[in-house]
């Protein structure tokens, strides 16, 4: 399908003829270490919550990349694919900048400073998670992360959502994970089907058989 | 007993349910790493991913301190690259047909088709959280007053977690 491209590690081109460029026509000059390092930095310094705006922030603004609207296409890919947009937004950036190189030096750079300090929590936590004192402030921790997850739910039902009908397919995925307690995948693809089904193409239906 | 196998596919698998975040997955990643391994208890997975919400990057890290628990470094090391790589994979390659599948009517249907379903795997993530998380009023409180600051004001939501820790030294004692 996607020829040969993914194997072959462009030099000064990027790979893969269907490739879009950005508008600065940039790949190329890029080295790795620019990109890795340029990850490495939003890995680091994304404290709370949405990487997103710290992407956009480097991509866009300080470094002008990319412009607005290959971001939000690369963005729109991100959220339609499983995966976190954070290394999801990394593999699509990193390989316009620089093929399949720049693709794992942006997600590599992106995740390693969590990584090590999750593991030093990890160690953390194991010699001293459970004294009292520590008990108290992870309680609190946790409730202010309930708090976060669900305004972070909210914003993306309020970007993402169109329809009032949406709020039935909700619903339901919600009613099937938590209160059936059916697998997540069986309520993924149940679910997802039936929505997809509902917003099928209404025209053009021909082309429907060639799935 | 080596754990190494089953934390490859334990989190291979729950890499490909996180659709809309990582949150998507957090039921079955329940299920799995408490109820079916016994790796850590329910309380620990809570505290963990709590904590993983105040490092920076992408926000589901804590995989990395439960790979650390179960086989050390090679765990961690193993956790991180069953996690990503899946992922990592499907939307480079998706990345490189995404033009294509600009001219294919299905794209639009799948993409609004899913847009709900993330929305409810997010909220029922979330709701299993708070069946461990939520223990009383203070902790209710403190998970509202969250919600309604970070909807009406744009500070950073690390600190609003921090300050959670205050309440928690000072009141959950």
């Amino acid at each position: 399908m996607h020829r040969k491209a993914t194997n072959r590690i462009p030099a000064t081109t990027p790979a893969g003829p269907e490739l879009v460029r950005n508008v600065a026509g940039l790949p190329g000059k890029l080295s790795v270490f620019q990109i890795f390092r340029t990850f490495l930095l939003i890995g680091a310094t994304s404290f709370g919550g949405s990487v997103v705006a710290y992407l956009r922030n480097s991509l866009v603004v300080k470094h002008e990349w990319f412009d607005d609207k290959t971001f939000v296409e690369l963005l729109s890919i991100s959220q339609s694919l499983p995966g976190l947009n954070a290394t999801n937004m990394a593999v699509l950036a990193g390989d316009r900048l620089r093929g399949i190189a720049g693709a794992i030096a942006a997600i590599v750079g992106m995740c390693l400073p969590g990584a090590v300090l999750m593991y030093v929590a990890a160690l953390a936590y194991r010699a001293h998670g459970d004294r009292p004192l520590a008990t108290a402030g992870l309680k609190g921790v946790a409730a202010a992360a309930v708090g976060l997850i669900l305004v972070t739910t909210l914003q993306l039902g309020r970007k993402s959502l169109s329809h009032k009908y949406d709020l039935i397919f909700v619903a339901l995925t919600v009613i099937g994970v938590n209160q059936l307690h059916q697998s997540v995948p069986r309520v993924l693809i149940g679910v997802g089907v039936l929505a997809t089904l509902w917003y099928r193409p209404r025209k053009n239906r021909r082309e429907v058989s060639s799935r | 007993m080596n754990q190494i196998p089953a934390l490859i596919r334990v989190f291979a698998y729950l890499s490909l349910l996180t659709v809309g975040g990582g949150m998507a997955a957090f039921p079955e990643l329940k299920v799995l790493t408490v109820d079916v391994h016994h790796w850590l208890t329910f309380k620990q997975l809570i505290h963990l991913y709590s904590v993983g919400q105040m490092a920076p990057g992408p926000n589901m890290m804590m995989i990395v301190s439960i790979g650390q628990w179960v086989a050390g470094l090679p765990g961690a090391v193993v956790v991180l690259v069953a996690f990503f790589l899946p992922t990592a994979l499907l939307t480079f390659i998706i990345g490189r047909l995404w033009n294509r599948l600009g001219k294919w009517p299905w794209r639009e249907s799948i993409q609004r088709g899913l847009a709900p379903v993330s929305v409810g795997l997010l909220l029922a993530g979330c709701l299993t959280m708070a069946k461990g998380a939520i223990t009383g009023w203070i902790t209710a409180a403190t998970a509202l007053a969250v919600f309604v600051i970070l909807l009406r004001s744009r500070i950073n939501p690390a600190l609003l977690i921090l300050g959670g820790a205050v309440v928690g030294l000072l009141a959950l004692r």
